[in-house]
């Protein structure tokens, strides 16, 4: 037995098994971008694989950006949600390949975005970025279409700063990598 | 040598570009010209390190003595640093922070193209990462190149100074070095012929635009980054990045 166990047992959970891997999808699914905090880091695409594994849960999960300094606490976040559902000493697993791509946001997360002033991702993370055309992008406020790049890099990495000029309130575009 | 040191100092190469291009952009912070560039600047810079560190990760289990990515980007002197040399020049002012970005970005860009289908799946792996990261770099770089060349007198005269302080260090990008030649030979590194004419051409087509004259081919000297052979500069950017964790060893936040 291990230090921990007896009070993992005391807590208002049976021992987790690899039946409870729908609930640790729904636990997950609470887990909130901090950067973003209406984006579930399930919506966002980044948890790639929920496994049982040598009687433990594994978690894959893909980082959004190289360098965003949230990816640490994400998965902090996310072992710290599972060990609170009950499930011990979770691993978390990060992934690199298949490159984590904008095109994984779910249409859920992409509402969610919508009606927390960021213009969700438009067109697919496949197209090469050089040379393509600017995709339109709708302004999360009032819906025109009408709207301008400021600079393609904004509060976070994941973002860039726009204009509307229709309703000419500034808002931040998830960009489509 | 064998391959799986050949192939740590390749990753040193790629990780210590990364890492003096975050460390410069970052001097950045809180003075540059407009808040939009400076949050530009800051993102780019992160993405590097986080690149960086994606590199160090592996050659450090590669070189397996014992150090890990942190002691490889802070424990390490001067002469021990691979990094390209434009990438420790000072930044002056914007169109030479701009232009270092520029040519660096023309070079990273298609060394990535080429690593993110490396036959080693570690290496394809963080490539394909970072390749997404440096099409928006280059975009940047390359626009505001463009916009300081096409721009006003005073802009062009600057962007123009620019090329002539910097021309030198680009033999860096367009040279064959022997060790990445036989490291792409068998999949691993990026083709360095495939690498100096893309950067060729892309530069060449965002100077066209940004009505610059394109320089004669620049020729080697007596410094090689690759080597370790580096320029002042390298030194006292280190001395200022590495500063914290010598004097408080092992310190955490």
């Amino acid at each position: 037995m291990l230090p921990g166990d007896l009070i993992a047992r005391e807590s208002a959970f049976d021992e987790r098994t690899a039946q409870d891997l729908p609930a640790a999808w729904d636990c997950l699914g609470q887990v909130m971008d901090p950067e973003v905090p209406v984006v579930s880091v399930v919506d966002l695409g980044m948890v790639r694989d929920v496994e049982w594994v040598d009687d433990h849960i594994r978690v894959k999960v893909s980082p959004t950006y190289s360098g965003c300094p949230a990816t640490e606490l994400i998965e902090q976040l996310i072992a710290e949600a599972l060990m609170e559902a009950g499930f011990r000493n979770p691993q978390i697993e990060r992934v690199l390949a298949p490159a984590w791509t904008t095109d994984w946001i779910t249409e859920q997360g992409r509402e969610h975005l919508r009606a927390y002033g960021i213009a969700p991702p438009a067109g697919s993370g496949k197209r090469a970025l050089i040379d393509a055309e600017t995709p339109v992008i709708t302004c999360p406020h009032c819906g025109s279409q009408d709207t301008e790049v400021v600079s393609q890099f904004g509060s976070t990495a994941c973002k860039a700063l726009y204009r509307c000029r229709s309703c000419q309130e500034p808002f931040d575009y998830f960009k489509c990598i | 040598m064998s391959q799986r040191n050949d192939l740590a100092e390749y990753l040193l190469r790629l990780g210590d570009s990364a890492l003096v291009t975050g460390q410069r952009l970052c001097e950045w912070c809180g003075r540059a010209p407009a808040l939009e560039e400076e949050l530009a600047l800051m993102n780019v810079g992160l993405d590097l390190i986080g690149q960086a560190r994606g590199w160090y990760d592996y050659a450090a289990e590669l070189l397996d003595d014992g150090r890990n990515a942190d002691a490889l980007a802070f424990k390490r002197e001067e002469r021990d640093f691979r990094n390209l040399l434009i990438v420790e020049q000072p930044n002056g002012d914007y169109a030479i922070t701009t232009l270092k970005l520029f040519f660096y970005d023309a070079w990273h860009l298609p060394t990535l193209e080429q690593l993110s289908e490396s036959s080693d799946e570690r290496i394809a792996g963080v490539a394909g990462k970072a390749l997404k990261e440096a099409r928006y770099h280059f975009k940047r770089s390359s626009e505001w190149v463009i916009r300081l060349g096409d721009g006003t007198d005073e802009s062009h005269r600057r962007i123009s100074d620019a090329v002539d302080r910097l021309w030198r260090y680009t033999i860096e990008m367009v040279n064959i070095d022997p060790l990445e030649q036989e490291l792409a030979k068998t999949g691993l590194a990026a083709d360095p012929a495939f690498v100096a004419e893309q950067w060729q051409a892309r530069v060449a087509k965002v100077f066209e635009e940004a009505t610059l004259k394109l320089p004669e081919p620049a020729v080697p000297f007596y410094l090689n980054g690759r080597q370790g052979l580096h320029t002042e500069h390298l030194g006292q950017l280190l001395a200022e990045m590495q500063f914290l964790p010598r004097a408080y060893p092992d310190a955490t936040w």
